[in-house]
């Protein structure tokens, strides 16, 4: 099924007899368990439905492809402030990724830490229920505390609790200019600690990430600003004063090189085209790297850290349970690649406690009282 | 505003009820006098009064816990309060209910700076969260006008906003974790001082939910570090319509001010005769806020007034120092006070998209001439969050009513361009009967059902958000 309006899908929905598998471009499909049922498309529901510069607001229909959005607000000198990942490179899937794909799996990037996750942009939602309802809340104005805020319940929730047909978001100008600080051969610890008082700094940092095993092999600490010209040449200069202590660094300025450098990160393009499993863990900065020893006692192949060491990427051996690194440490790790078999036993998403588990069972049981979407995704 | 009449049976048993109260309360946590409950009759809408059955003071979250499984098991509503400066009626009880205040839960548990959080107990008021680590240099970013009274509790329940939200987002977008105690007297943690906690966004769906899902007790919030500085620049224009481009103007040219306040000409008055900062007696002002170092805040102040000249200011005063900076937020931050020195008021919080403001603005003009009541403008431009400050006389007969018709018409007419009945202040009952024109029924019914996972008996604030008449069965029941 494919369809093409918000009416025909609540349509589809709610003449469906069984389970359905949704799928936006197809290009993340690999994250979370797999699903099956009557395949349902949302790419048939394209285009932007309103796009307000002035207001930084854009709307459109969830099956529009994430290119297309961002070609629009590129030409108005604007971008969306959470820098999605790319799956296609880590899964090897080829298409194009949906902004309600986006939107379902609540996809960031390194500038999570600055401006925000998906769920922080979007403004407003659309979707259909289990029941084939038709449902708003939020709207297109970036404040607004006017009744639930489904619109975060919607964000991550991998299509479970209803299938998107259209998505608001606060946008945010393109900033003209982009500085790294480069720090090089730094152990895990140091480069965290680096990490955590430039983010400590009033410079405004919207990237901080670790890579063990740089492009040369040797480690290297990245921090990102990004601005104007003049201030952005200001602040990586005084990033580099108080981060003297770590040693010499660079600033790498052209934008080519500082945009390609980000999306390795982003995309965890080291982890791409290798056999291994890919953990993907959410701690607290400071545990990163107590997190990364654990993790490296387990097997490890690579580790990277993003959001200043909070987000740990970890490559491991194939079936191997990564989530035992975590010991007593505050967070959570996904399974973000694996054979099906290891998903289906080690689990894609960390259990939830007891109580959080009765409250997500019973929102599922009112959103979509048949279960028959994506049932069993998030596990 | 209607509120649903008190049940009989609890009334009834309130003796009873007063003794199991202080068997798991400390004496002085249970208060039941009537000249001591009176404190608790309303909050800042001060319109609408009536003294719950009692109001306990936990001081921590087992206590929180122990009260709300008693009321969950005799079925007894509970009005969540924090601070008690809710504009929408939030916090307003029943003559049935127990008010759950949170006064007592006012410790900072940890400030951690390594990794930029601070935990604390939700009964803190926000501004004090800021003292708390501000000597470290550090702040937390929502401050919404009440920030010296009004508690975290509340700025959760409403995912309050501020001045600064343009940049820094909401509470929900700064709230991290928390401790939250379920109806049925379960603590349950949400989050933590790690990013995107794992399976639904619980922590997004209880942030605004105005007291209905849970009673939080302790919060994880984001702090940052403090900007090297800031500094405010002061335009006037000859009309609202020029101020509003001016403002889209600012926005497209790719500069993120942390503040764009706007002032028309009966609030501008009103706060120059109150607080003599010195304003230009203009149709509409713009007060534009950038930060960063001496250069940085230089630069953007250079390409905000070149777009202001664009637009013909009649006045264009940046700010060469700290006094001049604190003069020009100073009648600003005096607003609502001076409109209150001259009248009563009504305070709406629509949010409408930006560029619809010119026309917004000229409505509300006509609307006042046809309802007979002035009003006064100020409000967080950058974001379209409305503040109009409708005036009118208490003690006049049929004021109050002409007041609240003309507030809704004013709500309506936001959600006719695009916007939304509220945008920081919250629905309480303030606007819980225009739901409807914002939401289908459906859009509704799916809300309630939200409610019904979190709190089966409907009896955490129970008459606010919803019209009465949506909830009347889930109430019985």
């Amino acid at each position: 099924m494919r369809p093409t309006s918000e009416a025909e899908l609540a349509e589809a929905v709610a003449s469906a007899k069984g389970p359905l598998e949704i799928r936006g471009g197809g290009t993340r499909q690999g994250l979370g368990h797999a699903v099956s049922g009557d395949l349902l498309e949302t790419g048939g529901m394209t285009g932007i439905t309103l796009y307000e510069p002035g207001a930084l607001t854009i709307v459109a229909r969830a099956g529009t492809p994430l290119s297309e959005i961002d070609a629009a607000l590129a030409a108005e000198g604007q971008r969306l402030p959470f820098e999605p990942m790319d799956h296609r490179g880590l899964y090897g899937t080829q298409g194009e990724p949906t902004i309600g794909g986006v939107v379902a799996c609540n996809i960031s990037g390194p500038r999570r830490i600055q401006a925000g996750a998906c769920r922080d942009s979007l403004i407003g939602v659309r979707f259909v229920d289990g029941s084939g309802t038709a449902i708003k809340n939020g709207g297109r104005v970036m404040k607004n505390v006017t009744g639930y805020d489904l619109v975060k319940l919607m964000c991550g929730s991998h299509g479970t609790l209803g299938v998107l047909s259209e998505v608001s978001f606060k946008v945010l100008p393109k900033s003209q200019a982009t500085g790294v600080v480069l720090l090089e051969g730094l152990g895990d610890e140091d480069a965290i600690a680096a990490l955590s008082i430039a983010l400590g700094s009033p410079f405004d940092v919207t990237g901080a990430a670790h890579l063990t095993e740089g492009l040369d092999g040797a480690p290297v600490t990245m921090i990102r600003v990004e601005g104007f010209e003049k201030s952005v040449s200001y602040r990586t200069a005084e990033l580099q004063k108080l981060l003297a202590k770590f040693g010499a660094s660079e600033v790498e300025r052209g934008p080519d090189k500082t945009a390609a450098g980000w999306a390795h990160i982003r995309d965890a393009t080291a982890f791409a085209g290798q056999k291994s499993d890919v953990w993907r863990f959410s701690v607290k900065p400071g545990d990163g790297p107590t997190l990364g020893k654990a993790l490296r006692g387990l097997g490890a192949g690579n580790i990277f850290y993003d959001w200043g060491g909070g987000l740990v990427w970890a490559l491991m051996g194939e079936g191997a349970d990564a989530r035992k690194a975590m010991g007593d440490l505050e967070g959570h790790g996904t399974l973000i690649r694996a054979s099906d078999a290891t998903r289906d036993e080690l689990g894609v998403f960390m259990p939830e406690a007891a109580a959080l588990r009765r409250i997500s069972e019973g929102l599922r049981s009112k959103f979509d009282p048949r279960g028959i979407l994506n049932p069993g995704r998030m596990g | 505003m209607e509120m649903p009449l008190p049940d009989q049976s609890i009334l009834d048993r309130r003796e009873a009820i007063f003794a199991r109260l202080r068997a798991i309360l400390p004496e002085e946590a249970v208060i039941t006098d009537l000249n001591e409950t009176r404190a608790y009759e309303c909050d800042a809408l001060t319109a609408y009064r009536c003294p719950p059955l009692a109001a306990v003071l936990p001081s921590n979250t087992a206590e929180v816990a122990a009260v709300l499984a008693l009321c969950h098991a005799e079925r007894i509503p509970v009005v969540p309060r924090g601070s008690g400066t809710s504009l929408a009626g939030g916090a307003l009880p029943t003559a049935d209910c127990i008010i759950l205040g949170v006064a007592k839960l006012s410790d900072v548990l940890e400030a951690d700076y390594e990794n930029r959080v601070i935990r604390v107990q939700t009964g803190r008021t926000n501004l004090s969260v800021t003292g708390a680590v501000e000597n470290n240099g550090f702040f937390y970013a929502p401050d919404p006008s009440s920030q010296l009274a009004c508690a975290i509790a509340g700025n959760i329940a409403m995912n309050s906003g501020g001045a600064h939200c343009l940049k820094y987002g909401v509470t929900t977008n700064n709230l991290m974790g928390v401790t939250m105690v379920t109806m049925e007297g379960e603590i349950v943690q949400l989050g933590g001082a790690h990013l995107d906690a794992a399976g639904y966004d619980l922590l997004g769906l209880l942030c605004g939910s105005e007291g209905q899902l849970g009673v939080v007790t302790e919060a994880t919030l984001r702090i940052l570090r403090k900007p090297e500085g800031a500094r405010p620049v002061l335009m006037g224009f000859d009309s609202n319509e020029v101020a509003g481009a001016c403002v889209s103007d600012i926005i497209k040219a790719g500069v993120l001010p942390v503040a764009i306040e706007f002032m028309d000409r009966p609030c501008i008055r009103a706060c120059e005769a109150f607080a003599h900062a010195g304003y230009p007696d203009v149709e509409a002002l713009l007060i534009v806020e950038v930060e960063g170092s001496e250069a940085e805040i230089a630069e953007q102040l250079g390409k905000i007034t070149d777009i202001a000249r664009r637009h013909n200011p009649v006045e264009l005063r940046e700010s060469a120092s700290a006094a001049e900076s604190a003069a020009i937020w100073k009648g600003r931050k005096a607003a609502f006070g001076a409109m209150g020195q001259i009248n009563d008021y009504m305070c709406l919080d629509g949010t409408i998209p930006v560029n619809e403001l010119p026309y917004v603005l000229r409505r509300i003009g006509e609307m006042s001439k046809e309802f007979g009541l002035d009003v006064a403008n100020v409000f967080h431009a950058g974001d379209g969050n409305m503040h109009p400050l409708i005036l009118f006389d208490a003690n006049k007969p049929g004021d109050l009513e002409t007041c609240e018709a003309f507030g809704a018409e004013i709500l309506k007419l936001c959600v006719e361009v695009g916007g939304c009945l509220t945008g920081e202040h919250g629905v309480g009952i303030e606007k819980r009967d225009l739901m409807l024109d914002q939401y289908t029924m459906a859009d509704i019914e799916i809300q309630l059902d939200v409610k019904d996972v979190f709190d089966p008996r409907w009896l955490l604030n129970p008459a606010k958000v919803f019209p009465l008449k949506t909830t009347e069965t889930r109430r019985a029941a």
